[in-house]
């Protein structure tokens, strides 16, 4: 048995990464249910949930929990069980399965003697991978809505995988002027194809010459998970809640993870492609060799904040958890200042996350502030817009890369 | 470590799967998808020797073979609502104006 | 035993398992799903003849789209499932023993030509993207600039077709 392990350490570290990553982007799933609701409550001038635990940090745990009590209801007239059990499984599996192939920093990492890349794997094809695994899940919904055997969920399932195939297409072409200026479909060597700076100092990110592109791909992203403002196919005061209205607890919610994930996904493919992945932004010179100590500077800050909001709190426990939370962030923060190794490593995947948040912000702010699309709109604007301008696009950069090659 | 043939096989295999649901089953759509699996067995078997040959027009050929079938897909889904719209029922049998 | 070998068995054997369900199944959308599976053991399988590119295309363009519109005219018409009826008894005795047979022959005859020397290695990664594109545009530019016309076509004709009167 160890033996095997020591000849195909390649599939052990895999499965390892493979653990760590689910729980990570499970976890962080979860916690963006609660960022969700406190940042459009913020936005609209109330406070989100902020009386289960400190500031309403366990709510997701308490939402989970109720969701894991609630009667699990299968309607009457399903005519396929196994598609209505099916759909919500589909959903959450390829959802988290896009991760497999995003780099989170520069390779290699030296652990406990092997060195590993700091992602789970690297094809040729990343970029393929990610727009398959988006393109299967369009048959989630499409199952779901049918399957739940009533009009509202089928008008909703329909509604919503027409516009998901709709906006895959922009996605798909807005892509590939990336791909013309980086000229390889594996998404580590995409990330590889922005190193540098112009001038040394604006660095050399695909936003900058297909700023177009960027747009059509963020777009059609929040289109692609169905956020608003692309989200009547699901919204409350429209189709009941269209294709998932006749699910209940834990199905719901893998569904709701589901929507999530994509999200995160769509956020980290946009941040690799578009805004150079775990490259920092700072020219790599003993000027700005500063901005190394960043993320200490960051876990110390939120450190020290957390902490002096911990003396605010009047229960103990909500004092314990604010504390403990506040001696972690600053403790990760000692860590990484005296342990240089460990600090290299964090590095890439700092960048990387820090622009997903950006990415994440985004689709939250635009949920709270735009009003909905309707369905006629909607699909005008994926066809007659967004197709034109993201082919446009590919034409005028194919144009500009021949001519500067030729 | 696997022969040739075992992918020639398992697409003949395949393809003979596709053809006896293309003769026996009564639903318009179902025969249509036996159809397309008749497609893929003729993929499988246009890589296999692509590989073989260690030529690329192999897998030129199966792309085209792909996108054909896409416009087919669409157009014969088209026809098969027309037929439900007319006949009222999906199954062969019973598009039977032409038989004497 | 080798993974590849390992994995040729086990795709190979889903393939086969979602052909048998396609045809063994009554409903429709049971059938699709089927249809789904092959589509996607398929795509394993040409990855481990080297051909990655058609291994994405395989599920972008076949199971995430061609099969999306098979599941959504399915969902539309409400086809509902197949009434029962069995084999004649000609087809039962006669029909199915032979086409088994001939089945058998074919396979004989493939192993034959190409025996068991010929063996596919799982390390050559001939289908690249680069490569691939280069040939469409340089060898096959009029095939290629003939489907674009082909699936305009196709998209007239779906839309003539199926839209209600008037």
């Amino acid at each position: 048995m160890t033996d095997w392990i020591a000849r195909h350490p390649d599939l052990v570290f895999a499965a390892i990464k493979v653990v760590i990553c689910l729980f990570l982007l499970l976890t962080a799933v979860a916690y963006m249910t609660w960022v969700e609701r406190k940042l459009i409550a913020h936005i609209q001038s109330r406070w989100g949930p902020h009386r289960v635990g400190p500031h309403g940090l366990l709510q997701p745990l308490a939402d989970g929990l109720k969701n894991l009590f609630k009667e699990d209801i299968i309607p009457a007239g399903v005519t396929s069980r196994f598609v209505y059990l099916l759909a919500p499984f589909l959903a959450v599996s390829l959802s988290l399965l896009a991760v497999a192939v995003i780099p989170f920093g520069p390779e290699p990492v030296e652990v406990w003697g092997a060195r590993t890349g700091l992602y789970i794997a690297d094809i040729n094809i990343g970029l393929l991978f990610v727009l398959a695994v988006t393109s299967l899940g369009v048959y989630s919904i499409a199952l779901a809505g049918w399957s739940s055997n009533s009009k509202y969920p089928l008008l909703g399932g329909l509604r919503s995988s027409a516009q998901m195939v709709s906006y895959e297409i922009a996605l798909t072409l807005s892509v590939i002027g990336v791909l013309l200026l980086a000229g390889t479909l594996s998404l580590r060597e995409i990330v590889l194809a922005q190193t540098g700076h112009w001038g040394g100092m604006v660095p050399r990110w695909y936003i900058f010459p297909q700023f177009i592109a960027f747009l059509c791909f963020f777009i059609s992203g929040v289109a692609e998970t169905s956020r608003a403002p692309f989200d009547l196919p699901e919204a409350e005061t429209e189709l009941v809640a269209g294709f998932h209205t006749e699910y209940s607890s834990m199905k719901f919610v893998m569904f709701f993870m589901a929507e999530y994930s994509h999200m995160i996904v769509t956020s980290l493919v946009a941040s690799l492609l578009f805004l150079g992945g775990w490259l920092s932004p700072f020219p790599a010179t003993e000027f700005w060799g500063w901005t190394r100590y960043l993320p200490v500077a960051l876990a110390g800050a939120l450190g020290a904040v957390l902490l002096v909001d911990a003396v605010r709190h009047r229960p103990l426990w909500h004092r314990f958890i604010m504390s403990v939370l506040g001696l972690g962030c600053l403790g990760v923060a000692a860590l990484l200042a005296t342990q240089e190794t460990l600090l290299a490593v964090v590095q890439g995947p700092f960048w990387l996350l820090g622009k997903t948040a950006v990415f994440l912000f985004i689709f939250i702010w635009t949920r709270a502030t735009l009003p909905r699309f309707r369905y006629d709109q909607l699909m005008a604007f994926g066809w007659k817009f967004l197709v034109p301008l993201a082919v446009l696009n590919i034409v005028v950069t194919s144009f500009l890369v021949a001519w500067r090659a030729g | 470590m696997v022969p040739l043939s075992y992918y020639l096989v398992l697409s003949a295999i395949l393809f003979g799967l596709g053809v006896v649901g293309f003769l026996l089953k009564r639903s318009v759509i179902t025969i249509f998808m036996s159809i397309e699996l008749m497609l893929n067995a003729v993929n499988l078997a246009f890589v296999a020797f692509s590989y073989h040959w260690q030529a690329l027009s192999g897998q030129i050929f199966v792309f085209f073979v792909i996108v054909v079938a896409a416009a087919e897909a669409a157009v014969g889904l088209a026809i098969i609502i027309l037929v439900f719209r007319t006949r009222g029922s999906l199954n062969v049998e019973r598009v039977n104006l032409m038989k004497w | 035993m080798a993974a590849s070998t390992i994995l040729f068995f086990l795709f190979g054997g889903l393939a086969v398992l979602g052909a048998l369900s396609l045809i063994l199944q009554r409903h429709p959308i049971h059938s699709a799903l089927s249809l789904i599976l092959v589509m996607a053991s398929l795509a394993v399988l040409y990855l481990l003849l080297g051909a990655e590119f058609i291994a994405a295309i395989q599920v972008i363009v076949y199971a995430g789209a061609i099969m999306v519109l098979f599941v959504m005219v399915i969902m539309l018409l409400n086809a509902g499932e197949e009434e029962r009826t069995s084999l004649s008894r000609t087809a039962r005795v006669v029909g199915l023993p032979v086409a088994g047979l001939l089945l058998a022959e074919v396979c004989y005859l493939l192993y034959r030509a190409w025996p068991a020397d010929t063996v596919v290695e799982a390390d050559r990664f001939l289908g690249r993207t680069g490569p691939i594109g280069r040939l469409l545009f340089t060898d096959f530019v009029l095939p290629f600039e003939l489907t674009s016309v082909l699936i305009l076509i196709a998209v007239l004709g779906a839309v003539v077709l199926a839209k209600k009167e008037l």
